[in-house]
């Protein structure tokens, strides 16, 4: 079980938080003009790198807000944790847990 | 006599009867079952799972692999350990051939779960662990100090007393300290993330009978620590040869601490194998206390100090000599030695105990589930904790004292406080080590011999039986089995493990695995480092099932949920189903002619004729209701919805779907606008949740400018539709003061008006195709609308029905039901509703999906209607649809399934909902229902059934 610190609330534990997927995948502007390739791409595919990864959680059992973590999907070591709309941080530089 | 007069920690003063294999025994407080039975002679206790070999006790605690008991008083629990059951008055207990059974009725006992947050937890109330606490405690932080025996001490319990004064003012000075929680008889069994370990507390299990039943027997400890300190031990391992798994044949630290523990002298000739220092204190203390001891030690270059207390008391020593088998039956009656390592000048000695000692395995098990990395040290023959976690873990995880391959007393004391000071400075906290008491010089001099299994060649006969080397005691596995693997071509411990099935026991190899890797490595060349050790996994030692589910069984498994108006559904006879976690009548059985109760076709024939022909209630409380309030939220649901929402006006209700942003709907229902500012949804009962969800996402994460405020309101609100022809009459007599007629409340509008003095939202809205007015109240005026509303349909027969009947109407009108006629595979259009879909919107959820050639094909899955050329045939549903009867070719085409059958009343026979490929072509065309095993006819029709033009809404 692990420990997730969610901006709003602190540290909390993990079966209180869903998982949202890839951060920072912005809605494309004009969807009408886009291909089904682009669209499709937009649809279904997410990067899956191992190693710091920008992800959304929401903190389902609790403020129910949506945030942002960088998460080394390696260790599982949640790196930061950062409000909707702040901008991902510079990792080595973030000491935010 | 096996029970000594004086010494050990039991209460001689206090005798406890108790049963075994049917015969009554006597022990003392203080016992295990096994030193009990050691006590009274018995060493046969058990008999082995596939070999049937007589098997004793070989440990005094957890590790113990061969004692497997039942318990069968005062309630049935399998697989017990005969070593680590306290004994109570009253108990009874019987040894396992491997297996054992469970109880047939249920568990009274009550199990628990609490959760404790600390600084520093430590695990192990030993030297090294006391030390720990101390520190720490000290320091003024918040310390859990758990340990699996029922006092503290640790190895110390083993011993002739030593430092007894000490942990007894420690343990005094632990427990009066504010911050501190001292939590005996709990065994700390698995490291889960970031500092949160689980922990098995047995709270009265040691009381029999005599335990109170207002108190939990076991609890679970869901312990969160900023620092854990593990001082978990070690376990001592035996060396394997022929025949040792006779019962008589014991760990030598366990012979020691039967005698200074319990009291217990568990042999008079007692022979001592053993390939390091640590078994001399037990023998010299064994011989003290009256046995004839023999020490057989393969090394030739012996300890001085020991050479001269073994001459000092009498011990004959055999030096560069091994144990290769024994004798006996019941019980070891002699051993066979031979020479080190050559295997001659053998020779037979007279025994009746036989102790061996092949050295310690740290117990390391935590540390590993913490991902702790693990060195493999030669000298000791053992695999120790590399000192830090991989990665840059926020907590501290040490390991301290025997666990971290520490020898002597003085340094597992040194060892604790030091590692306490180490976390506590993670912790940003200046602390002091506590002073150690002060102990005697230890006696380690000489290196051990790292020996798994004696070198002689054994004479097989061939067959698996001839093999007594046993490696695993618990699973009968032997040194050949694990040859076997090897020469199988297995080189991963990984796979040794489940090919030989050694460690998979109860006891998980804890004395077992490791010579099986050893074995291994010494079969295939390898070093010891390479091959390394199986994963350690949680749990450590056994939990119970019951203690894992603690409270949550029976009704509070599951959490139910029940509307406002439940008591009257029950007390009306109604049949509840399982929505979700609500309870929804089903139906309500009324009592036939004949006295019986109506089945369920029966009641819902008569119900759905009422809401055709008359007029019925439902209790819709169960629908999700999700207030939507702010000056965007019209904006908000636009974006959200496939049609428009904004210009729905105040006073206006409208039917509308979501779908995903892969166009499939993901839900329907209806949106009320309450004023400018504020709508009130509805959503499918089981997916309320989910939709609160994702309209939270999107309005936090894609449109945060949008001012929108959501909040769900299923349970503020209780739903009652009056529907049927006849309702309009009902209602205007319930509410006196609303104009019901169609020209002042038309179809898909709501109005507010006073029932039974409460203030009541009513929609026009139907979910059955009749003249419907669904009436909203607060739920606490639920049950008081409800029983007015019915009370006033009295002179028309009202007729409450369930969610079947409620299930026949809207099927019978075409009307879908979100994931039973859908999965997640269906767009709008599929359903043949275009119609929802807005060609105005510039952009919504899911539009842009439309679009996308997949769901442009023409031979997409449709919702059409299906009926039974046999119209007395229900249809499974489920059902696959077929165009060919001849299913002997195949693969056979299946073009889709049947979603949806009923019988219906209004209709005059059955009927089903499909979803068909390319359906709206094929409406008009037989195609073919496979269920069970035959072929049924059926023709292919639009979805609406009943009241296509839709004549019937407005009565």
């Amino acid at each position: 079980m692990q420990l997730i610190s969610c901006p709003w609330c602190g540290p909390r534990e993990e079966a209180e938080y869903h998982y949202g997927g890839q951060a920072h995948v912005a809605y494309p502007h004009d969807v009408g003009a886009m291909s089904d390739a682009d669209w499709a791409d937009y649809l279904f595919f997410r990067d899956n790198p191992r190693g710091p990864f920008a992800e959304r959680w929401v903190h389902a059992a609790g403020c129910r807000r949506w945030f942002n973590a960088v998460r080394d999907t390696g260790t599982h070591e949640v790196l930061a944790v950062y409000r909707i709309g702040e901008p991902q941080p510079e990792l080595g530089t973030q000491a935010s847990r | 006599m096996t029970r000594l007069t004086t010494g050990g920690l039991i209460d001689r003063t206090t005798v406890l009867s108790f049963s075994f294999d049917g015969r009554p025994y006597a022990g003392h407080p203080g016992d295990t079952l096994a030193s009990a039975l050691l006590a009274n002679g018995v060493h046969r206790v058990a008999t082995s799972v596939n070999r049937g070999r007589p098997r004793g006790i070989m440990a005094a605690g957890v590790e113990e692999a061969s004692a497997l008991v039942q318990l069968e008083a005062p309630f049935p629990e399998p697989m017990l350990s005969a070593t680590t059951i306290e004994l109570y008055e009253g108990l009874v207990a019987r040894g396992l051939p491997g297996r054992g059974k469970l109880a047939d009725r249920p568990d009274p006992a009550r199990y628990d779960a609490i959760h404790a947050h600390c600084d520093v937890l430590v695990v192990g109330a030993g030297p090294a662990g006391l030390m720990a606490a101390l520190t720490a405690a000290r320091a003024g932080s918040r310390v859990v100090l758990v340990d699996e025996q029922p006092m503290v001490g640790g190895s110390l319990l083993g011993t002739r007393g030593e430092l007894s004064d000490w942990t007894a003012t420690v343990l005094a000075e632990l427990t009066s300290t504010p911050e501190v929680l001292v939590l005996s008889r709990t065994t700390a069994f698995g490291y889960y993330d970031d500092g949160f370990v689980l922990a098995l507390q047995k709270r009265t299990d040691h009381l029999g009978a005599a335990a109170p039943d207002n108190a939990a027997r076991q609890r679970i400890w869901r312990l969160r620590a900023k620092q854990v300190i593990l001082a978990t031990g070690a376990h001592e391992r035996p060396v394997v040869f022929a025949d040792n798994d006779r019962p008589g044949v014991m760990l030598a630290q366990a012979g020691r601490t039967y005698l200074n523990r319990y009291g217990v002298l568990a042999g008079n000739r007692i022979l001592v194998f053993t390939t390091n220092d640590s078994a001399y204190v037990a023998a010299v203390e064994l011989a003290e206390a009256g046995a004839e001891v023999t020490v057989v030690d393969p090394r030739t270059d012996l300890a001085p100090f020991w050479a001269a207390e073994c001459a000092r008391v009498g011990i004959a020593v055999r030096p560069g000599h091994m144990v290769t088998g024994t004798t006996g039956e019941e019980r070891v009656t002699g051993v066979h030695l031979a020479a080190y390592p050559s295997g001659g000048a053998s020779a037979t000695v007279h025994c009746d105990l036989l102790l061996v000692s092949g050295g310690w395995n740290p117990t390391v098990h935590l540390f590993s589930q913490a991902r702790g990395k693990l060195e493999y040290d030669a000298e000791l023959g053992a695999f120790l904790p590399v000192a830090g976690l991989p990665g840059a873990g926020v907590v501290g995880v040490r390991v301290t004292g025997a666990a971290a391959g520490t020898v002597s007393l003085a340094g597992c004391l040194a060892g604790g406080a030091a590692e306490a000071v180490a976390a506590l400075r993670d912790l940003g906290v200046a602390a002091q080590p506590v002073a150690p008491p002060p102990v005697g010089t230890d006696r380690v001099e000489r290196a051990g011999l790292v020996l798994w299994t004696v070198p002689v060649e054994i004479s097989l006969d061939g067959s698996d039986l001839s093999d007594t080397r046993f490696v695993d005691l618990q699973r009968d596995a032997t040194v050949g089995d694990v040859l076997r693997a090897a020469g199988a071509g297995l080189r991963s411990v990984e796979h040794v493990k489940r090919y030989t099935t050694i460690g998979t026991a109860h006891d998980q190899g804890k004395t077992s695995g490791l010579i099986a890797s050893g074995i291994m490595a010494d079969a295939l060349g390898v070093d010891m480092a390479a091959l390394g050790t199986t994963t350690y996994r949680p749990p450590y030692a056994s939990v119970s099932f019951a203690a894992l589910a603690g409270r949550d069984r029976g009704a509070i498994f599951d959490p139910v949920r029940v509307t406002a108006i439940h008591s009257w559904h029950i007390e009306h006879g109604a049949q509840f189903e399982d929505v979700g976690q609500w309870k929804r009548p089903l139906c309500y059985p009324r009592r036939t002619a004949f006295g019986g109760l109506e089945d369920l076709p029966a009641a819902v024939a008569r119900e759905t004729r009422a809401a055709r022909t008359g007029v019925a209630m439902l209790d819709a409380s169960t629908l999700g209701k999700i207030n939507v309030q702010g000056v965007d939220a019209g904006e908000f649901l636009d974006r959200i919805y496939t049609n428009i929402i904004s210009t729905l006006k105040p006073g206006f209700v409208r039917y509308a779907v979501m779908c995903g942003m892969d166009g499939m709907i993901l839900d329907d229902g209806t949106v009320m606008r309450v004023s400018d500012t504020e709508f009130v949804l509805t959503t499918t009962t089981g997916n309320a949740a989910k939709v609160l969800d994702w309209l939270e996402e999107f309005a936090q994460t894609e449109w945060p400018d949008l001012r929108v405020h959501l909040t769900s309101v299923t349970e503020q609100w209780a739903t009652i539709p009056v529907v049927g022809p006849l309702s309009r009459q009902v209602i205007a007599a319930v509410a006196p003061a609303l104009d019901v007629s169609n020209e002042a409340f038309g179809f898909m509008t709501w109005r507010s008006a006073e029932i039974a003095g409460i203030e009541a939202r009513i929609c026009r809205i139907s979910f059955s195709g009749e003249l419907a007015y669904e009436v909203n109240v607060p739920s606490w005026y639920g049950i008081a609308v409800w029983q007015a509303v019915f009370d006033a349909g009295q002179p028309y027969g009202i007729t409450p029905y369930g969610t079947e009947t409620m299930h026949v109407l809207r099927a019978e009108k075409g009307y879908p039901i979100i994931g039973q006629d859908t999965d997640g595979t269906v767009t709008p259009q599929d359903l043949g509703m275009s119609w929802v879909v807005s060609k105005k919107k510039l952009d919504f959820v899911g539009k842009r999906s439309f679009s996308r050639a997949e769901n442009l094909r023409p031979d997409r899955k449709h919702l059409v209607g299906l009926l039974p050329v046999d119209r007395s045939v229900l249809l499974a549903e489920g059902a696959q649809v077929i165009a060919d009867p001849d299913v002997s070719q195949l693969p056979v085409v299946m073009l889709g399934h049947v979603t949806s059958s009923y019988r219906s009343v209004a209709l005059g026979g059955t009927f089903g909902l499909a979803l068909v490929r390319s359906g709206r072509d094929r409406i008009g065309e037989r195609l073919f229902a496979w269920q069970d095993g035959e072929v049924v006819p059926v023709m292919v029709t639009g979805p609406v059934l009943y009241d296509e033009e839709g004549a019937r809404r407005d009565g």
